[in-house]
């Protein structure tokens, strides 16, 4: 009896409000969104949906990590990420600690696989991380007893940040099927653009993605995308547009004459918003760049959700760390 | 298997209960129900009603979620992971009789996480205890103030609320060897 200790009928248990949901995430880390299903996806974004409610009270915790510690190794800049992974699992009580490379002994020439081997040696039970090289978390998920979160790797995916977008579109649409989400932007450095893609395509959106040709990955149609250089084409009744930032710090290449120049071609003015559906919402993953690759016009407008999905992103974090923690190591797929 | 209550006799437990409310608590200023997710939401729903018709007087109600208050939360390695489903308490529980409802009182490891949850939001003027069914063996010391049925049972059998809400029909049953 000391393992069923709740007084709950084991059906209530089961019962859920979105037919469809899996009962549990498969694996234990979140490396991508590759890699997990629809069914987990719901599962996801209904418990995300629960999370909010905490974030509304006046007491914004709850003791369900307590005693978990939870490390968060931002290996790139991120001020976005790393405050709302924080804010996430203090509201579930985990012990979080973040460490900035800045201030790491990667600094001073460690590798990446013998700094995560020393911080394992004092028994986290999670690693949030965000790395410059794709495939960082893959290959320390497979070295690691600890529960690998991908926070963002190189131009690889970004698999919260598909999340909580998912889960803005879900909250005002009430749905991810059959939309026309228009994803304009740098979509050849974009991790948030493979993300997102894969997580509308598995959920049966409809994407159509929009930047300059010099911008644009190759094979992007095998990903599920109908590419156009072309933004009224991308945008013309469009349930969602969501815009990605022009990287500065990945412009070395050339791939645009000049900013003005991108503002001119494929900026998302008031104008062009009109050509989507009158219920349309416009996104952005941010930092946003005003001016560049969004009007601030259309930043500022009722239809922009660009802080809603900062607040949901610490809903859908909790959500993704209290699913992952009711996984027991070792029985990984 | 044995159906311990049918559709007829909850409808009068409840009402008993409703009535034991008002006895107790001396008419229903600053009182408010709130139901333990699932079953206790449908119920304290049901007695609310219940206090109206005799009273004339509209309870608020809420709905709890214990599940991230749970002591057992990762000692399930295999199975369903307990879904997190959302609370809505819509009023302030500062000083206020606060009335839990739930379907079975059984370990009291809920109420439990129930009295932890509560707390988080305020400072109730008191807590009390609705359980539809109270089928014994507790493992914490907690103690119903409302009982609609002392159903004693074996640690092997389960209890089972059916509620017309979620299930189509209002039944208790027992099963499994006593």
């Amino acid at each position: 009896m000391t393992t069923r200790a709740a007084d709950l009928p084991e059906t209530v248990e089961r019962a859920h409000p979105t037919p469809g949901a899996a009962a549990r995430l498969r694996s234990r880390h979140l490396l991508g969104i590759t890699g997990l299903e629809a069914d987990e996806i719901i599962l996801i974004l209904d418990t995300a949906e629960a999370m909010k409610e905490i974030g509304g009270r006046a007491i914004k915790k709850v003791p369900t990590l307590r005693g978990r510690t939870v490390v968060n190794l931002f290996f790139e800049p991120s001020t976005r990420t790393r405050t709302s992974f924080e804010i996430a699992e203090k509201r579930l009580s985990a012990d979080t600690l973040s460490i900035a490379t800045a201030t790491s002994s990667v600094t001073k020439g460690e590798t990446l696989v013998d700094t995560v081997r020393n911080l394992e040696a004092m028994s986290p039970d999670m690693i949030v991380m965000r790395h410059a090289s794709s495939g960082a978390p893959e290959l320390l998920s497979r070295i690691c007893r600890s529960t690998i979160i991908n926070a963002g790797d190189g131009m690889h995916e970004h698999p919260t940040q598909a999340l909580l977008d998912a889960f803005t579109i879900r909250e005002h649409k009430r749905r991810l099927s059959g939309l026309k989400v228009a994803i304009v932007g740098d979509l050849l450095h974009s991790r948030v653009l493979r993300s997102n893609l894969r997580l509308l395509t598995t959920m049966g959106a409809e994407v159509w993605a929009c930047g300059p040709a010099t911008l644009m990955p190759a094979g992007i149609g095998r990903l599920g995308a109908t590419a156009t250089t072309s933004v009224d084409e991308a945008v013309e009744g469009a349930d969602v547009v969501m815009l990605l930032r022009i990287q500065n710090e990945r412009m070395h290449g050339h791939f645009i004459p000049s900013v003005r120049e991108y503002f001119a071609l494929f900026g998302m003015t008031p104008e062009r918003v009109r050509r989507a559906k009158a219920d349309v919402i416009v996104m952005h993953p941010g930092p946003m760049n005003r001016g560049v690759e969004i009007d601030s016009a259309v930043a500022d407008a009722p239809y922009s959700v660009i802080l809603e999905q900062v607040s949901n992103g610490v809903a859908v974090r909790m959500a993704v760390l209290y699913l992952l923690a009711g996984r027991d190591e070792g029985e990984s797929e | 298997m044995p159906q311990v209550m049918d559709a007829d006799r909850m409808s009068r437990a409840l009402t008993r209960i409703a009535h034991e409310i008002l006895e107790r608590n001396r008419g229903l200023d600053e009182l408010a129900l709130v139901g333990i997710r699932t079953r206790g939401v449908p119920i304290a729903r049901r007695i609310a009603k219940a206090l109206k018709e005799i009273n004339g007087d509209d309870v608020p109600t809420g709905a709890l979620d214990i599940t991230l208050y749970r002591d057992d939360l990762m000692r399930h390695p295999v199975g369903p992971q307990p879904l997190v489903r959302r609370t809505e308490i819509p009023f302030s529980i500062d000083d206020r009789k606060i009335i839990l409802v739930d379907d079975v009182l059984y370990t009291g490891r809920t109420i439990r996480a129930a009295l932890d949850a509560l707390i988080d939001f305020g400072r109730p003027r008191v807590i009390q205890l609705i359980a539809l069914v109270d089928r014994g063996h507790r493992e914490l010391p907690i103690k119903a103030d409302y009982v609609g049925k002392n159903l004693p049972t074996s640690l092997r059998q389960s209890v089972q609320v059916r509620l017309q809400e979620i299930d189509g029909k209002d039944e208790i049953v027992v099963e499994g060897e006593s």
